[in-house]
């Protein structure tokens, strides 16, 4: 039993940031309708950009601040303009493609100027332990679920709370009627890649740490975080929080009490059941077509 | 007449071209993980051997000739390793180097076999060499040698009576799970958990808390080099404060690099190690440490090694023979005093395998301190 409760707080803090890397998936869903394959790419590079500002030299509160600034000029600005708003005139198709490409280009790039080894990277929450009650549980995991948490209720508040998060709804809605009553749907658009592009970059900053910096990183976070994405609801940002903590649970737990040789398939077979049962996700609602 | 000048004409232009051939470089052919889960294996790799060629071709290569490498990358996966020893031994090579993943060399080596090509890897799985292929060198030590002294060390001086077993699925971990677990049987030692993981594993949490639940003497950790510091760190994560034992994999200094404080503490047994109390091995870890700007793991050493593997043969042989070159490395011992490329004193026996001195390494503040220095069997 003890060690269930080991491998909940431990499942819980990866799968907080499988959470935040869907909650993308779904952000772009619903402004654009695109699916950015190189969205796990997107939460390696920023982990990169902080360890190049720290070889000039700068402290790593300083990496922080300037490695979340650019991904948010990278990421979220560069992506909108420079490669999302010119290919998504020819469809969501030739885009979804353009991402994955992009994805290989993140990451030849990173092996090129960086390097194809691994890096260490620093953590922001201390390293030790707490007792509660009456368990050893680690600072690391607590700390990387807690602002997992503390982001996901910001970003739940910014939505539902503000004028903001309305008209932002209101655009993944229905951007024609919400450009008919007023809302500036492109600038909310915008906001939805920034939102998207400093949701990586925390990911980044609270996974590295763990996994390490490495070029190839981001197949396996792109990967469970877009499984976490079906699996709770792809127009959901709850649906997606929900699916990445189900994710990093049933992952730990399949690991300790099924197989950690077939650990990798538990997700992909819950995947499976989800779909055949409830092909909108867990908490995902249906899209019906017109015709 | 005029076909008398030009049969001359033929005659002296194939006599050119072969004495061009005589005299140009020796090439060898290099297949390495530079990229993937073995990108530090490989690159460390590569790096030996390039520092290897420049000190000889600076002066004057071997037997007159330079040496010349041309490096293809494995990507860590088996599959194009084979597609890229194929074309490298296309191009007839005089010595095939590479690669350093078991499972790579394992559906490479039959390539270079067939073509009569020697081999010299990085591999330690102890099937390798069991098969007789004669074509097949070692770098460093392989299983069957170096677990026997990693049970008995458990067994002697960490008087473990059970031990939680992490290793990871591939040629490379089965092999070496193996043969450790027949060894732990010859002291009585059990299996307190037998957990396998997968090569670019990230997250090992579940792992870790098998081992907890487990509450063993000690932890045998047998997986890659990335994946040793992301276990170690979750060892110390949460509080497994057992002793780690490793061999080799478990304390290189890429490790220690990436796990910082989480390695400490840990042990090895390991055949190269750029701390080893050897002259000649400070003197190669300071060369590299300038041209390089870092300290290479056992990596850099083998692949420095494997160079002066070829120049001592050759110069033996006297002459360039791809053919004659395997049957010469058998059975060789070749000693420091008169090749100092070679480190210390090394006997290669009829299968490929090597004998040399090995050490015991502790990480202490970052760094390996050589606990006790294992002599030569031979």
């Amino acid at each position: 039993m003890s060690n269930l409760l080991d491998l909940l707080v431990a499942g819980l803090a990866t799968g907080a940031i499988y959470a935040l890397v869907a909650v993308g998936f779904t952000l772009l869903w619903q402004t654009s309708q695109t699916i950015n394959f190189a969205q796990g790419e997107f939460v390696m590079l920023p982990a990169f950009l902080m360890l190049a500002v720290m070889h000039v030299g700068a402290p790593f509160w300083l990496a922080i601040i300037l490695g979340i600034l650019l991904s948010l000029l990278l990421l979220g600005l560069g992506f909108k303009l420079l490669l999302v708003d010119p290919m998504l005139r020819h469809g969501v198709l030739p885009l979804a493609i353009a991402t994955m490409a992009l994805a290989i280009g993140m990451k030849e790039a990173v092996k090129q100027f960086f390097s194809a080894e691994a890096s260490p990277f620093p953590s922001i929450v201390p390293a030790g332990d707490v007792s509660i009650l009456g368990r050893v549980v680690s600072l690391q995991s607590l700390g990387v679920l807690a602002l997992a948490i503390a982001v996901v209720i910001g970003l739940t508040a910014l939505l539902n709370r503000t004028s903001i998060g309305h008209q932002m709804q209101a655009t993944a809605q229905n951007p024609t009627v919400a450009r008919i009553i007023g809302v500036p749907v492109e600038r909310m658009i915008l906001m939805t890649f920034l939102i998207n592009a400093f949701l990586v970059a925390l990911a980044s900053l609270l996974i590295t740490p763990i996994y390490l910096a490495k070029f190839s990183s981001g197949e396996v976070l792109g990967q469970a975080a877009f499984i976490a994405a079906i699996v709770g609801g792809f127009n959901q940002v709850r649906g997606a929080i929900a699916g990445g903590l189900l994710i990093g649970v049933v992952d730990n737990l399949a690991a300790a009490y099924v197989s950690t040789q077939y650990r990798a398939a538990v997700p992909l077979i819950l995947l499976i059941v989800i779909i055949l049962f409830r092909p909108q996700g867990l908490l995902g609602r249906p899209e019906e077509r017109t015709v | 007449m005029r076909s008398g000048i030009f049969a001359g004409l033929l005659l002296a232009t194939v006599s050119a071209a072969a004495a061009f051939a005589q005299g140009g470089p020796i090439k060898l052919a290099n297949v390495a993980e530079l990229s993937g889960g073995g990108a530090t294996v490989g690159t460390n790799w590569k790096n030996g051997i390039d520092l290897a060629i420049e000190e000889i071709n600076a002066k004057g290569g071997v037997l007159g000739r330079k040496l010349e490498v041309t490096h293809a990358d494995s990507q860590s996966n088996p599959g194009v390793a084979r597609a890229q020893v194929q074309k490298a031994l296309d191009n007839e090579p005089y010595v095939l180097l590479g690669p350093g993943y078991s499972g790579s060399v394992k559906v490479t080596s039959p390539l270079a076999a067939e073509a009569g090509i020697a081999q010299i890897m990085g591999g330690e799985a102890a099937e390798l060499t069991q098969g007789g292929n004669k074509f097949l060198f070692r770098t460093s030590f392989g299983q069957q040698s170096s677990m026997p002294k990693v049970a008995k060390y458990i067994n002697d001086e960490l008087k473990a009576k059970s031990v939680a077993i992490v290793w990871v699925n591939n040629d490379f971990g089965k092999g070496g799970r193996d043969v450790i677990t027949k060894e732990f049987a010859k002291y009585s030692i059990k299996v307190a958990a037998d957990i396998s993981t997968e090569a670019g594993q990230a997250d090992f949490a579940a792992d870790v808390s098998k081992i907890k639940a487990a509450a063993p003497d000690a932890v045998f950790v047998y997986v890659n080099e990335e994946e040793s510091a992301r276990m170690l760190k979750e060892l110390k994560r949460q509080a497994i404060t057992v002793p780690l034992m490793g061999e080799t994999t478990l304390v290189g200094q890429k490790v220690v690099e990436l796990a910082g404080d989480a390695a400490n503490g840990a042990r090895g047994h390991v055949g190269l190690t750029t701390d080893a109390p050897v002259d000649l091995v400070k003197a190669f870890r300071e060369k590299f440490v300038k041209k390089y700007n870092y300290v290479p793991d056992h990596n850099g050493l083998k692949g420095y090694l494997a160079i002066y593997m070829i120049k001592a043969t050759t110069e033996k042989m006297g002459k360039v023979d791809a053919k004659a070159f395997a049957d010469n490395l058998h059975g060789l011992t070749i000693k420091a005093a008169s090749e100092p490329g070679i480190l210390m004193d090394v006997t290669f026996d009829e299968k490929g395998d090597i004998d040399r001195q090995g050490f015991l390494v502790e990480i202490v503040d970052g760094k390996q301190v050589v606990k006790q220095v294992l002599p030569k069997l031979n």
